[in-house]
């Protein structure tokens, strides 16, 4: 790196969200003023385009850092082409940031509780860079990791306390001395890129961020067990990770540090990608390996454990994405640093990915402990639009509504679990006063049901009979009884079904239950959403005494069935009105139910 | 369901491309998911005829491939329009109103998930997450991701692509 600290750096977000908010565009401009200005033989420096990774705000994408020699770097966000000349005269040019320009004060809030290890080259480097990888650490950890006996490497891993970033939270470095202790030389190693909770995208930017750092933990993974093969098994619904992977490790054999004798480090590691097909089952990890063996992704029953009947029927070892990004920081700094970071029981740092009703929607990584409160309001600014707090959805379809009253949970695998949700994948959906957690629970029953293998009658069954009951009481026409019913049945599928799929995906009702039953009560006796949010229950009229004669409905209906003129309440024509819920949504004052 | 896409099932199928698709993974272990994606990126879906050829050169059962072909959301045995619009119905987007920009889609083409509009140009998917959570409610045009989609932004994209050849 030191040979062009002297350059100029344009650093753009290239993750998924940048892209899509136009930071092609914005980088061709870049590239283009410079070229037309003459830009580089006027400072006498070169100016650089990077393409960084996530940077965690994809809200307000597209990013762009200016980095002039010697200064700190300056963010700007919302970035257009448009805006691109006026960067390049009045900050690259005459060092004057446009103070207009620039990220509000929110992006150093946003910034402050964080602690970005697992992130601190995604977004700050050329993510398709081998270069700007080996400037920060690449492959220190596996050179580090090959000095050490395999025992030593698992013993360094069991030390750190490292524990699965895939859901359930197991110790990594127990994990991987099961599988070293299984007889025989074939065993394999596999990466679970498959990210099928929705609301999550963390993993995704791990790969589209950082895919050298995500191959140094395999490969460290991979020494450690004895293995010399491993797949990624990506979701085909990552069309750039799995680019940039795919470019990353072919970067890696070409310059030899995959293949035969990594690196000339006395151990072979071959490296491939396998790319999903779309389902959520395939997560769960005896699903995963019957589709990497070309079956449908049916779970079977453990033991045998992959550790010693796996893929082929050889040992096999699966952790997920951020778990292996993990190992590669433990070995850059060691397990002291590691477990001096988070709580008793889990140690290091989280990301958690916040979408939802929150300001600040984004990729947050904050060390284990923070607390719920502190993540939402310090870290993403609060809620959105001024309004009240509801819940929060913490676990993806496994997981668990929490009400405002469990905030002061820490992020913690087992305090999560105390407070009736779980850590998950990291997913954290804040929902407001408008989100009916009624329909939130029907609609994670929907999720799973149709997600579901339909391999055993609990799950198959089971669920669609709890959405059907589910469905009635979002339409008014709940019946007494159906509560109970419904938390008969969520323990029994709880108690029967096979894999993790059933045993947790009543999770989202019996904590919707357990936390805001007087909602589903309302539904039941008094055929009244209190959140106005089911549309059928919903009456789409505008309350007089509620309305600040604002206008917001009027502009955002797309059909103009609102009537509003200025210092006036808005009407809602119902003739006219398709019932789209947007001024319902667009409304600061909860004017309309 | 729309009878445009069984008009052209009845086209020949040129088998060419899949026997290329095969022969680049006939030596893999597991080469049955890679096949049929590589045959579905050619054809643009999984045409029947190549059902019996991949059963018979990967030496697996016909039943195996419907198996396969059924249970996983990508593959798609009839054609597909030229742009396919995936829209998400994740949590994330859910919450942000998602139902009305599926409302918007059906509304506006008349088809819903997993149809294909007449003239073979749009084809409309409900996926259960894009991974770009962060601006839901988000949609995707083939590779393109649109993100903080509102029904009036909806409204743009179809026309920009109602307007595209
Ligand atoms: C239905 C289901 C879906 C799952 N989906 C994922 C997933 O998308 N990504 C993941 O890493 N783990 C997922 N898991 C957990 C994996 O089965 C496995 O426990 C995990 O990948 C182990 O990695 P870790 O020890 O590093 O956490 C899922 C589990 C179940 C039951
Ligand atoms: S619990 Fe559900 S997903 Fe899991 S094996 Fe049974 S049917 Fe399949
Ligand atoms: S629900 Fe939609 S169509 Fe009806 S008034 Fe509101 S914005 Fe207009
Ligand atoms: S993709 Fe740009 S900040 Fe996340
Ligand atoms: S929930 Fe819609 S992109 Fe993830």
């Amino acid at each position: 790196m030191a040979a062009n600290a002297e350059n100029i750096k344009v650093l753009i977000c290239q993750g998924t969200g940048g892209l899509a908010s136009g930071a092609a565009a914005v980088a061709k401009a870049f590239e283009d003023e410079f070229a037309r200005q003459g830009v580089e033989a006027k400072v006498g420096k070169r100016c650089e385009v990077v393409g960084t990774g996530c940077r965690g705000l994809c809200a307000n994408d597209v990013l762009v850092d200016i980095v002039l020699p010697g200064q700190e770097a300056v963010t700007y966000d919302f970035v257009t082409p448009e805006l691109v000349p006026q960067i390049v005269e009045e900050h690259v040019l005459a060092n004057e940031p446009i103070a207009k320009k620039k990220a509000g004060p929110y992006y150093a809030k946003f910034l402050e509780k964080q602690q970005r290890i697992i992130f601190s080259r995604c977004g700050t480097v050329n993510a398709e860079s081998l270069d700007d990888f080996l400037a920060h650490n690449g492959f220190t950890g596996i050179k580090k990791a090959v000095t050490m006996t395999q025992a030593e490497v698992i013993d360094e891993v069991k030390r750190s306390g490292l524990r699965g970033r895939g859901g359930g939270g197991f110790p990594t470095g127990v994990k991987w001395s099961f599988c070293a202790a299984s007889p025989g030389k074939t065993k394999y190693l596999i990466c679970n890129a498959d990210e099928g909770d929705p609301g999550a995208f963390m993993d995704r930017s791990i790969l589209e961020g950082d895919p050298y750092g995500l191959i140094e933990g395999m490969m460290i993974g991979a020494y450690a067990i004895g293995c010399t093969f491993g797949y990624v098994y990506v979701r085909a619904e990552y069309p750039l990770a799995i680019k940039r992977l795919q470019m990353a490790i072919d970067t890696c054999y070409e310059k030899g540090f995959l293949g035969k004798n990594c690196m000339g480090l006395g151990f072979d590691f071959d490296l491939r990608i396998k790319a999903g097909a779309g389902a959520f089952v395939c997560g769960e990890e005896t699903a995963l390996m019957a589709s990497i063996e070309g079956h449908r992704g049916m779970s079977r029953p453990r033991p045998p454990f992959p550790a010693v009947r796996g893929l082929w029927g050889y040992p096999t070892n699966i952790n997920n994405v951020e778990t292996f990004a993990n190992v590669s920081y433990i070995f850059y700094n060691g397990a002291d640093w590691y477990s001096s970071i988070g709580t008793e029981g889990t140690k290091g740092t989280k990301i958690f990915a916040l979408t939802g009703k929150v300001k600040h929607t984004g990729l947050v990584e904050v060390p284990a402990g923070t607390t719920m409160k502190e993540v939402i309001y310090d870290v993403c600014g609060g809620i959105l639009n001024n309004r009240k707090f509801k819940a929060v959805q913490a676990g993806g379809p496994s997981g668990g509504c929490l009400p405002e009253a469990a905030l002061n949970a820490e992020v913690d695998y087992d305090s999560l679990i105390k407070a009736g949700a779980m850590m998950g994948s990291g997913g954290l959906v804040v929902m407001d006063e408008t989100t009916c957690m009624v329909d939130i629970a029907r609609f994670f029953l929907n999720f799973t049901r149709v997600e579901s293998c339909g391999k055993c009658i609990p799950c198959r069954i089971g669920l669609k009979i709890m959405l059907e009951i589910l469905e009635r009481i979002t339409k008014g026409e709940g019946r007494e009884g159906d509560l109970e019913t419904l938390e008969d049945m969520a323990y029994d599928i709880k108690k029967s079904s096979l894999c993790g799929l059933g045993q947790t995906a009543p999770n989202p009702v019996l904590s919707t239950l357990r936390y805001f039953r007087h909602e589903y009560e309302a539904h039941i006796k008094e055929k009244r959403c209190p959140s106005n949010s089911c549309k059928d229950l919903l009456k789409f009229e505008v309350v007089e005494g509620a309305c600040k004669k604002c206008g917001l409905c009027f502009k955002i209906c797309p059909v103009d069935a609102v009537t509003w003129e200025k210092g006036g309440v808005a009407i809602i024509d119902k003739e006219k009105c398709t019932k789209c819920t947007s001024c319902y949504d667009a409304c600061r004052f909860m004017a309309i139910e | 369901m729309s009878n445009a896409a069984e008009n052209v099932q009845e086209q020949e199928i040129d088998l060419a491309g899949a026997n290329q698709v095969i022969d680049k993974y006939l030596d893999m272990k597991g080469a049955l998911m890679p096949v049929l994606q590589g045959i579905q990126e050619f054809y643009g879906y999984v045409p029947e005829p190549t059902v019996p050829l991949v059963a018979e050169r990967l030496n697996v059962y016909p039943s195996q491939i419907y198996g396969v072909l059924t249970f996983y959301a990508q593959f798609h045995l009839k054609p597909r329009g030229k742009y396919i619009v995936r829209v998400c119905m994740g949590t994330a987007c859910h919450v942000k109103g998602a139902g009305r920009i599926a409302g918007t889609l059906e509304e506006r083409l008349g088809i819903t998930h997993a149809e294909t509009t007449e003239d073979l140009k749009f084809t409309a998917e409900y996926v259960a997450c894009i991974g770009a959570c962060g601006m839901a409610p988000v949609i995707m045009v083939n590779d393109a991701t649109y993100g903080s989609m509102s029904v009036q932004k909806m409204d743009e994209v179809i026309a920009k692509y109602k307007a595209m050849e």
